[in-house]
Formats: structure tokens, C-alpha cells, sequence
């Protein structure tokens, strides 16, 4: 398969692969949650575990970024 | 598709949101060497210099009450410090001085890409890997050297049930071999992410100049959205630089104690 097929699954690929980010942006948002939850419950411990969660942030939020990386490889790099 | 520049008459975008991360050279040369002076030689060395004005030109007065310079200087250590302290304890303090350069490179890097027309070195994998791999090396031989074959103890979960053990030293092995592929792309992917969709953006921002029925709707939407996102990008530069620093810190931990 040559030409405007593989551009056309490059494209479509590349819409599909952005459902990734859906799932990174909801995990984040449960990391952030939760910690708020906690964090006004028991404010005066909040602010040593502000690490962890950006930590946390960072670990869920780098799979969505995969994925971009996935659509934009397939939109400007096939 | 190649991302080649582009020219002006195309019928869809007029920038093509990725030539902004091209690697040409600064003197005419047509093929990019090792050796080649490119915008990315130009940009970490106006990083460098961006470091060295804040921290040593700007804390030189040592002045008790702190000058402006000082005192940006003063708090970056001291948020550093304060950070290698809690995540890697007291033994990890030695190590201060390079994550205060991971993180000082990174954030200035960062934050000098958001300046129109620059150049973001660390949106480049090329760049973020080999700071990866750094990291990754040092705390890999670190281990070896001051715990032995006791390092291979980090892959020993001794809190989970006895039969979990082995195939959870599995998923750690691989999950450890990871580490520098994750740690690389998360920054590399968030810069390029971020000032491809300002781009992206900013392709739409002269339609009022191409077709100004429509453009009087679009144009201020879009110069909105790229100021919004760009709100953002500041936030993340930031924040990615301090992922990488406290990431670096939490490996480094593992190496020195390496028992859970």
C-alpha cells in the first residue's frame, strides 16, 4: 500500500492514538482529587505529601504523553 | 510526510507547527555535523550564561538583606536543597550540586523556549536522553558501588506476600530498565507538545488578514487560546523541570538505600 492509503491511515491513526490522553487526563485528576480530599481533612500534613503528588502527577500524566507523542509521530513523521 | 519547511501558499496551515524544533546551523553550513554550530549551540549557551548571571553575577554581593537577583538565586537553592534533603535523607546531600544543575538547565531552558522565535533545546529527545541516561548510569554504578550485589535488593519487594515476590522482581526489572525511556520522553514530549499547539494556534491567528468575515470571529479566539496556553506552558516548564529533579532524587534514593 503506497501513497494517499498510508496517508490516510497515518491520519486516522493519529485521531485514534489522542484517545490516550483522555485516560491521562483522568488519572491525573484522581491524583489531584485525592490529595485534596486528604489535604482538607488534615491540612497541616498536607504540605509534606505536595511532593508525592506531583510525583504522582508526573508518573500518570507521562503515559498521555506517549500517546501524543504516538499521534504526532504518525502526523508529521510517516 | 516530511517536515521539511514549508512554503507560504499552502491552502492549510501557513506554519507548519513542527519547523520550530529543526536543528539548522548558524554559519551556512548545508549538513549538521557533531561539530556544526547549530541554534541549539546558541540556545544551551545563552542558557548557561542565563545561569551563570542569576546565581553568580546576581549572589555576589552576599548582602545580608537581599538584592533582587540575590534573592531569586537564594530561593532556587534553597527549594533544591530543601528537596534533596526530604527524598533522598542525609547521605544524599552529596549529590546536591547536580541535581541543582539538572534542574537550574532545565528550568532556564524551559523557560528561554518560551521567548518568541526561540529555540527549545529541551524539547529535543536527543538532549533529555542523554540527561536521562546520565541519571540513569550514575545511579546504576552508584548502587553497585555502595551496596554490592545488596543493590539487587531494590527488586526484592519483602512487604508483598512470599509468591508475589518473583513475578513482582520481574515487573521491577523491566519497570528499572524503563526508567531512562520514561524520564526522557516526559520532558522532551511536554516541550514539544506545548509549543506545537501554541503554533498550532498561532496558524490561525492571521485569518483576519486572509478572509475577514470569518477572521473577525477566529482571530481574537485564537490570540486568546495561545495566550491561555501559553499561561500554561509557563506553569509546565516549570513543573516538568522540577518532575525531573525530584524524579532524579527519588532513583538516587533507591541506589543508597536500596531495601524497601
Amino acid at each position: 500500500m503506497t501513497g494517499d492509503i498510508v496517508q490516510m491511515g497515518a491520519y486516522i491513526g493519529a485521531g485514534l492514538a489522542c484517545t490516550g490522553m483522555g485516560g491521562a487526563a483522568v488519572g491525573v485528576g484522581h491524583v489531584v482529587g485525592n490529595f485534596l480530599s486528604g489535604a482538607l481533612r488534615n491540612p497541616s500534613a498536607a504540605g509534606g505529601q505536595t511532593a508525592t503528588m506531583f510525583i504522582g502527577i508526573a508518573f500518570a500524566e507521562a503515559l498521555g504523553i506517549f500517546s501524543f507523542l504516538v499521534a504526532l509521530l504518525l502526523m508529521f513523521a510517516v | 510526510m516530511a517536515t521539511e519547511t514549508h512554503g507560504e501558499a499552502e491552502v492549510g496551515l501557513v506554519f507548519h507547527p513542527m519547523d520550530q524544533f529543526q536543528v539548522t546551523s548558524l554559519f551556512g553550513a548545508d549538513k549538521v555535523e557533531w561539530f556544526t554550530i547549530t541554534n541549539v549551540t546558541l540556545w544551551m549557551g545563552l542558557t548557561v550564561l542565563a545561569i551563570v548571571f542569576l546565581m553568580v553575577f546576581g549572589a555576589r554581593g552576599r548582602a545580608l538583606i537581599p538584592t533582587r537577583s540575590q534573592s531569586i538565586a537564594e530561593l532556587a537553592y534553597g527549594f533544591i536543597y530543601k528537596m534533596v534533603e526530604d527524598v533522598t535523607g542525609k547521605d544524599g546531600i552529596v549529590f546536591f550540586p547536580y541535581i541543582m544543575t539538572l534542574f537550574m538547565f532545565i528550568v532556564v531552558a524551559n523557560f528561554l523556549g518560551l521567548l518568541p522565535m526561540a529555540f527549545t533545546t529541551t524539547s529535543h529527545i536527543a538532549v533529555t536522553a542523554v540527561m536521562a541516561m546520565a541519571v540513569f548510569l550514575a545511579v546504576t554504578i552508584l548502587g553497585f558501588v555502595k551496596n554490592g550485589f545488596g543493590f539487587l535488593g531494590v527488586f526484592w519487594i519483602s512487604s508483598a506476600p512470599l509468591i508475589l515476590r518473583p513475578i513482582l522482581a520481574l515487573i521491577e526489572v523491566i519497570s528499572y530498565f524503563v526508567r531512562p525511556v520514561s524520564h526522557s520522553i516526559r520532558l522532551a514530549g511536554n516541550m514539544m507538545a506545548g509549543h506545537a499547539v501554541i503554533k498550532v494556534f498561532a496558524a490561525f491567528a492571521p485569518l483576519v488578514l486572509i478572509s475577514t468575515g470569518i477572521g473577525l470571529v477566529v482571530t481574537p479566539l485564537s490570540i486568546l487560546a495561545i495566550t491561555a496556553i501559553y499561561a500554561l506552558e509557563v506553569l509546565v516548564a516549570f513543573i516538568q523541570a522540577y518532575v525531573f529533579a525530584i524524579l532524579t532524587c527519588v532513583y538516587l534514593r533507591d541506589a543508597l538505600h536500596p531495601h524497601h
